[in-house]
């Protein structure tokens, strides 16, 4: 039995420990949000968070989850309504939007390290998660948004 | 505490459960999904329906990829219903005859606002005309006293509203007005507008449903163990061990392959290296990416094929120009790689047969599962989810059928996925292709001759023995599937390659002699449709060589080809306007520009490159793209498209490409399939030249100019010609 924290609940499930938390997620868990997109790290689209970190999905065992926190798409921000997700939608960035979650939980994670960052630091943040529909420019220009939405709303950076 | 057992987990609260969806439709499969043409109240010509609750409900046959079909479709319909497109509900048709749009039902062709635009603003504004009567005969008043607006008809004299909910169910009883009165473009409210996708919201919350994520109680997980090459044939298996595992419920054969099913995508995965096939070794080809450029090399001389084209006379001009030049462009396979792996879910065990998928052609798809299974086709009902990316590959019904095939020997539902690597290995790619031109131009620069010989496969010859059965009715199937195996072996000898000449014959320049020359030559390697299909090829080709002739002529770029389209205002109204906003001549510092205009899908798109080339790397750093699409139904989407297609061809113009050793895909996953990342991505601005011509096709038409505006600008920071994608520049 493996015990972790799933979008703030508890959560057991017996399972082999070497199972990636990408399987674990989507098919015992049964949340589809987190998608499968290579299986070896190199696009991105299994994006989750261990303890606030973004980890790859496929790659990542469900045995380093054991006691942690977990978050995925589905709890990312309370209601679905986090300022990424806002901007995301007011800035029409998805198309296919396949890969959309591992590119919110990428540009959540470096928000979250990085209030405010520069055109480069989001090249450098973002790099990992591949978009075939080539929604980058948006994904730049969401990623800003957002920041200023939430500097904004602490009333220290406006 | 959650205990999360086999998919059990529905005590876990709400917000686990949301997740918990039956297949791809936020609701359990019916026996007839939406069809609301034979039972459903409030419904008005199939695709709209206005429920009780008032709930706008639209049907739309052309699959959503994320090209922004669902959103266009609801413009179009919310302008004249006067409702907001963002209220309206979206969802994926059924399988109908009166869906077809090229003898099936199917999604490409850049085609889906440009077929639907026009009908469904009809449907949406009869639908209008008869909420307003239905609304006037309640509030017995006459009709022209009354107006429909956001969800209500009103009556100001009385200032009584009614909603459309309540009058849904008189209205859709009304007689079917025969005319109706379009709004006029000083009308709309929503057409024309920059608005948010329709289901850019579901997107955003890991909420929207592709065929990989379809649920059904009991479902099974099976992934397919292929022998190296299609070709190759399994002679026996051992599977004793995979059979043993945890969570392993049967290993069986099936034309393809060795199918493992378990209860989990993972656990079937990890058996499925258990299984070990002897496999008995068949002719796979001529598949080998070195032999190919060498054969290729030597058809461009000593074949002339089929002529395509034949103005004037170009050997005479070419004998007779002041400057002439001969060279020659070669183009590599390319995967389609969408996001989303193949998948396909197939419940056989009732009485009725559910598939799930993610399609860009279910009708296809309907009948490729009926043939398998022995079942009619009014007995398939599928379910089209969401598609995560199609650009061409989820037309081909290959994956239904292998499914199928495991379906029929599956006691309970089953989902098959395929692997990253299973993915690249089966695609049906875009063609190699080879080109020699020769050109002249004669002493004041003007271009005399073009002559243009292509070689390459026909992609209608990979595609029919795969779709010919779906292509007739039903009574047909058998005879259609038989002549369109001989129609791939036959008629392509006479025809040529089909689709892969696209943009190759009928280029817009206007030159006295041009001559457009076709070689038919099939290596045997499973090609098909990739976005722009034929043109991504010819746009690459046909605008380098342009500026060659250009350079030949000692012009400018634009000017010269200015020179050469006076009778194409479109192309000179996108080559003006780009131009203009990229500041033609006068690069930022450090860069260089190139230049390309290609009309594909009736959408011109001109587009200006500017790179930065450091030692031998090229960095793209700025696309500026003027567009005519007709009229923008949402600018937004305009942009984005073209934004999309950029990204897609700047893969193929700078990283990826596919080859084959022994037959075999060498590029089997991202680490070798190489595709633009964020930090190689331009900024890229999109200009839409204002029309009021109807809607053409956006999702395609970015792609085919890219690789040439790159290449070109290549040419004019370093002085090197690059003829091959991906560029690649001498250090």
């Amino acid at each position: 039995m493996i015990e972790f924290d799933l979008n703030g609940e508890r959560v057991r499930v017996d399972i082999e420990p070497e199972t990636p938390l990408l399987w674990v997620i989507r098919d015992e868990i049964g949340l589809t949000g987190t998608k499968f997109g290579c299986g070896i790290g190199q696009c991105g689209a299994c994006t989750v968070h261990l303890d606030g970190k973004p980890v790859r999905g496929c790659l990542t065992p469900v045995s380093a989850a054991e006691g942690r926190k977990l978050t995925t798409i589905e709890g990312l921000g309370p209601d679905a309504d986090h300022p990424l997700q806002r901007a995301w939608f007011e800035l029409s960035v998805p198309q296919c939007g396949y890969c959309q979650s591992g590119q919110l939980m990428s540009a959540a994670a470096l928000l979250s390290q990085n209030p405010s960052p520069t055109d480069a630091e989001i090249d450098v943040a973002m790099s990992g998660n591949i978009c075939r529909c080539g929604t980058y420019d948006r994904i730049r220009a969401a990623i800003h948004q957002a920041a200023k939405e939430m500097n904004d709303g602490k009333g220290g950076l406006g | 505490m959650t205990e999360v057992t086999r998919r059990g987990f529905l005590q876990g609260g709400a917000a686990v459960a949301s997740g918990l969806l039956l297949g791809c439709q936020t609701r359990p499969p019916q026996a007839r999904p939406h069809d609301l043409s034979t039972q459903e109240v409030g419904t008005f010509d199939t695709w709209l329906n206005v429920t009780p609750e008032g709930r706008v409900v639209l049907v739309v046959d052309k699959v959503e990829m994320g090209q922004g079909t669902w959103t266009g479709s609801a413009t179009a319909v919310g302008e004249e219903l006067e409702v907001d497109p963002l209220e309206i509900e979206v969802r994926h048709a059924w399988v109908d005859d009166k869906f077809d749009s090229f003898g099936i039902q199917g999604t490409g062709g850049s085609t889906s606002l440009s077929d639907r635009y026009l009908p469904l603003r009809e449907t949406a504004a009869r639908a209008r005309i008869m909420l307003e009567r239905a609304g006037a005969e309640r509030m017995q008043v006459p009709v022209e006293s009354v107006s429909a607006r956001d969800g209500f008809v009103s009556h100001p004299p009385s200032a009584r509203r009614l909603s459309y909910g309540s009058l849904a169910a008189d209205a859709a009883s009304q007689d079917r007005p025969k005319e109706v009165t379009l709004k006029t473009p000083e009308e709309f409210r929503f057409v024309g507008q920059d608005r948010p996708r329709v289901d850019g919201r579901i997107k955003s919350r890991g909420e929207a449903m592709y065929g990989m994520d379809t649920q059904l109680p009991g479902m099974l997980t099976a992934v397919v163990v292929r022998p190296p090459h299609a070709a190759d044939r399994i002679r026996s298996f051992q599977a004793d061990r995979a059979r043993k595992m945890r969570g392993v419920v049967d290993v069986f054969e099936i034309p393809t392959g060795v199918a493992v099913l378990a209860d989990s995508y993972w656990r079937a995965r990890q058996a499925a290296k258990q299984v070990n096939l002897e496999v008995e070794r068949r002719d796979r080809g001529s598949a080998e990416s070195a032999a190919l450029r060498a054969e290729h090399r030597r058809l461009l001389q000593a074949e002339s094929g089929k002529t395509l084209r034949n103005d004037g006379d170009t050997q005479a001009a070419l004998q007779g120009g002041e400057r002439v030049i001969e060279v020659e462009y070669f183009t590599p396979h390319q995967a389609h790689a969408t996001m989303e792996p193949m998948n396909c879910t197939i419940d056989a065990t009732g009485q009725s047969v559910q598939v799930f998928m993610g399609t860009q052609a279910p009708g296809i798809v309907r009948d490729v599962v009926a043939d398998v299974l022995g079942r009619k086709r009014d007995d398939v009902v599928v379910h089209s989810c969401l598609l995560g990316g199609g650009f061409g590959r989820r037309f081909m019904p290959d994956v239904a059928y292998e499914a199928a095939e495991i379906a029929r020997r599956s006691k309970g539902p089953v989902k098959l996925v395929y692997s990253r690597e299973d993915d690249m290995a089966r695609d049906f790619y875009r063609p190699a292709t080879a080109h020699r031109f020769r050109g002249a131009v004669d002493a004041q620069g003007t271009a005399l001759a073009w002559e243009h010989r292509l070689v390459a496969p026909s992609l209608l010859g990979h595609m029919a023995p795969r779709i010919g059965g779906a292509l007739g009715p039903e009574w047909m199937r058998g005879f259609m599937n038989a002549t369109a195996s001989g129609f791939a072996r036959m008629v392509p000898r006479f025809t040529g390659p089909i689709l892969a000449h696209e943009g190759a014959e009928n280029i817009p320049y206007k030159v006295e002699n041009v001559r457009v020359e076709s070689v038919l030559h099939d290596p045997g390697i499973q090609v098909g449709i990739w976005r722009s299909v034929g043109h991504s090829n010819n746009g690459f080709v046909v605008e380098s060589f342009v500026d060659e002739l250009a350079v030949l002529g000692k012009q400018d770029p634009v000017e010269f080809r200015r020179n050469l389209l006076a009778e194409h205002p479109r192309h000179i109204a996108c080559l003006d306007l780009v131009a203009e906003q990229s500041d033609w001549g006068n690069p930022g510092p450090g860069r260089s520009q190139g230049v390309a205009v290609h009309e594909s899908f009736d959408t011109v798109v001109a587009q200006v490159a500017e790179v930065n080339v450091v030692g031998s790397q090229i960095r793209v750093e700025r696309v500026v793209c003027a567009v005519d699409c007709g009229m923008a139904v949402n600018p937004e989407i305009v942009r984005s498209q073209i934004e999309s297609g950029v990204v897609f061809g700047l893969t193929a113009a700078l990283k990826s490409q596919v080859t084959f050793e022994d037959g075999v895909v060498r590029e089997s996953n991202f680490d070798r399939f190489q595709m633009l990342r964020m930090n190689e991505s331009p900024a890229i601005e999109v200009h839409i030249v204002p029309s009021r011509h109807s809607p053409s096709g956006v999702g395609e038409p970015g792609t085919p100019p890219i690789a040439a505006a790159v290449a070109n600008a290549v040419y004019a920071a370093t002085g090197q010609r690059l003829r091959e994608l991906p560029l690649r520049l001498q250090a």
